[in-house]
């Protein structure tokens, strides 16, 4: 596509109607929809799309968000492309649902539009919905802006199919800051999705009148753990084909989000950021004007956080010669692990193991707190004091009103 | 009109683990029979999907699958859009669930798939309490059945179940479903007619049969059919369907048995005493009743 091609497709949407556009895209067979805030304009766009003629898709209503699974699941076992979005209590309420889908392999996708979980009651966004759901057996993949919404839609749909994986994918999408935020969006040509992401062709892992298959079936003891290793497996797998997938997209639409994670100047980076979803936008600025004051600062953007990406991590930490150049990385987590760290720094600082430098954890942005510019930089500055030696709490609620 | 000559030979339903009488094998069975091989089954966890589909055990002989407890309806809704959207015709999208299934933890997605009006069969087989489990209350268990949650108290007095038995039928009627009825297997006929006219129709269909359970209820396993037959004789169980917005009642007893032959047959009830009988009596009447008024214009 030709940057004057390009220009013609940017259009003026929110990040939901970019989800919305993303899916059409992709063709979906069925999608089953239950609206929640600050998910339902995306359900609401699809239902526009069918009524006009847009979309052509079996598009129904239903009584619950745990209906809205699963009916979507019992359309994915008659071997469709399905859909469908939630948030927050919503995706909770699924949970049992989002366990039941990965178990069985069908490789769903759904649009989550994180939002903190009640009580206390809240509609605005974090990452408690999404994060509490870790184990369901979802991949999940968190973006920056409209545009990689859409786009981590199209990769979803490429990734979760694959028949090596054959594992649903949530794609994370910060609600409000996000889902109701106007960007410029390129949309891509419905024959340029169509040649990367072909007609889906289902495993036979389906309902079959010639061949009848029990599906979702009991299974004992004596085979469930092989059962788990096939699931754990196609994780791992799916570790390989995300960044393929990614490049392959890089090719067909000229953009590419870096596979698991995205490290950003973080190639001689002292000083590194960890965050996932919107947030790592204004990481990046604020890194850039740090840099410019001369300090070394860099950003990694985790996608990915399942499958999680340990080994790509650990990749940032040394330069090409093998020597360590960090000297304190902190994690920014948008959700709180009652009685124990943040969920990402859990996971980064067991991945980081290894490293000795200090390691900080800073809660931040619940619940729709905005993560300014300023309280990125204090982070940045107390990485750079804890690697002076200053003494500090490892884990740190940014933001909060009192002091302890 | 079903004949009994006509019925297949082929089993749909065969070397399931059942209990010896089990009426919701019973139920299953004749289910599959007159539904034929043409169809997505979905069954959620319940006696019917452990004794038929542990790996790599698979006993329904069409495509299968066990649905969450919860969503046996938004199932069968997934599945009707998924053939709708494959272009798969002449295809019966069936789910055959329990009383809890269907009345307690179901009736959510039971409510929306019959709203929606998907062209569906629900089958519920009552066996009136949670009989996978051990024999805990439903909702559709009866007045006075000594449960393992419901026990009946031996200085307490407690009469076990205290609720009287939710009406499915009705709320299926409620909701102008396409085709309903209650039947029981000790009714073969009437309900595999029932069942056939439930595939025929289009949009949803629901059917409620009471399936005996001799385990959970406490009778001989050879004693199934006698035990569902005694219940529709002593008016504790009635025979209904609703078709084109209008309710039949396929068997309107002339006379009542009396209730005890019923009840005291089975362990559940043979704690009751003469008026806790007294309160069965007074509800079955009070029920006839109301059918008697709202449905036979008497």
């Amino acid at each position: 596509m030709t940057n004057q091609e390009n220009a013609i497709h940017r259009t003026f949407i929110s990040g939901n109607d970019a989800v919305a556009y993303g899916v059409q895209l992709c063709r979906p067979e069925v999608i089953a929809s239950y609206p929640i805030t600050p998910q339902t304009t995306v359900v609401e766009k699809l239902s526009e799309l069918v009524a006009n003629g847009e979309l052509d898709c079996q598009y129904f209503n239903v009584e619950s968000e745990h209906s809205a699974m699963a009916a979507t699941m019992g359309a994915a076992m008659t071997g469709c492309r399905t859909f469908t979005a939630t948030s927050s209590q919503g995706l909770l309420y699924m949970c049992e649902m989002l366990n039941y889908v990965s178990g069985s392999r069908f490789p769903i996708v759904m649009m989550n539009a994180n939002r903190t979980i009640a009580a206390p009651w809240n509609i605005y966004g974090d990452h408690r919905d999404s994060m509490a759901m870790r184990d369901s057996g979802w991949m999940q993949v968190y973006v920056e802006d409209g545009q990689e919404a859409l786009d981590s839609i199209i990769q979803a749909y490429k990734l979760a199919e694959n028949c090596d994986v054959s594992t649903p994918v949530m794609v994370c999408v910060d609600g409000f800051v996000l889902t109701h935020t106007y960007e410029l969006v390129k949309v891509p040509k419905q024959e340029e999705v169509d040649a990367f992401l072909p007609k889906y062709t289902p495993t036979d892992n389906i309902l079959d009148l010639d061949h009848p298959r029990g599906l979702c079936i009991s299974v004992s003891p004596e085979w469930q753990t092989e059962f788990r290793y096939q699931q754990y497996k196609a994780m791992e797998k799916a570790k390989e084909i995300i960044p393929a997938i990614d490049q392959k997209f890089n090719k067909a639409f000229g953009r590419f989000y870096g596979g698991l994670i995205e490290a950003y100047k973080c190639d001689d980076a002292e000083y590194v950021l960890v965050g996932l979803g919107s947030v790592t936008g204004t990481m990046k600025i604020v890194a850039d004007s740090l840099r410019e004051e001369g300090i070394k600062a860099g950003v990694l953007k985790i996608r990915f956080y399942r499958p999680f990406p340990n080994e790509a991590i650990q990749n940032i930490i040394k330069n090409q010669k093998g020597k360590v150049h960090i000297k304190a990385i902190g994690v920014i987590d948008k959700a709180v692990s009652f009685g124990n760290h943040g969920p990402v720094y859990s996971d980064v600082k067991a991945a980081l193991s290894g490293f000795l430098f200090p390691k900080l954890n800073f809660i931040a942005g619940l619940s729709g707190r905005d993560i300014k510019k300023e309280d990125i930089k204090e982070m940045y500055q107390k990485l750079i004091c804890v690697s002076h030696g200053e003494e500090t709490t490892e884990i740190q609620f940014t933001g909060l009103r009192w002091k302890e | 009109m079903i004949n009994v000559k006509e019925i297949p030979d082929q089993e749909l339903l065969y070397g399931h683990k059942a209990c010896p009488g089990c009426g919701a094998a019973i139920s299953s069975r004749l289910v599959m029979k007159i539904i034929g091989q043409r169809t997505f089954l979905a069954y959620p966890a319940s006696c019917i999907s452990t004794v038929t589909s542990i790996y790599p055990q698979m006993n329904f002989n069409v495509p299968s699958m066990t649905a969450p407890f919860a969503a046996t309806g938004a199932v069968l809704s997934g599945m009707r859009a998924g053939v709708n959207a494959k272009g798969i015709k002449n295809i019966t999208i069936l789910g055959i669930a329990g009383d809890g299934g269907t009345a307690d933890i179901g009736i959510q997605s039971l409510s929306g798939v019959v709203e929606r009006g998907d062209d569906i069969v629900y089958i519920c087989y009552d066996n009136e309490a949670y009989m996978n489990t051990g024999v805990q209350r439903s909702s559709s268990t009866p007045y006075g059945a000594t449960t393992t949650t419901t026990p009946a108290g031996k200085k307490s007095g407690a009469i076990g179940e205290q609720k009287f038995k939710k009406n499915l039928f009705d709320i299926m009627v409620a909701h102008r479903i396409s085709y309903c009825a209650t039947a029981s297997i000790a009714y073969p006929l009437d309900f595999m007619n029932k069942v056939q006219k439930a595939k025929d129709v289009k949009g949803p269909a629901f059917i409620q049969v009471m399936a005996p359970c001799p385990t959970g209820w406490g009778f001989p396993s050879n004693q199934t059919v006698e035990i569902g037959k005694l219940a529709v004789q002593t008016g504790l169980w009635y025979l209904a369907e609703y078709e084109n917005e209008k309710v039949t009642i396929n068997i309107v007893p002339k006379i009542f048995k009396p209730i005890e032959d019923y009840l005291m047959k089975q362990r559940r009830f043979k704690h009751l005493k003469e008026k806790d009988l007294a309160v069965i009596r007074e509800w079955r009447d009070h029920e006839w009743q109301f059918i008697k008024k709202r449905y036979l214009n008497m």
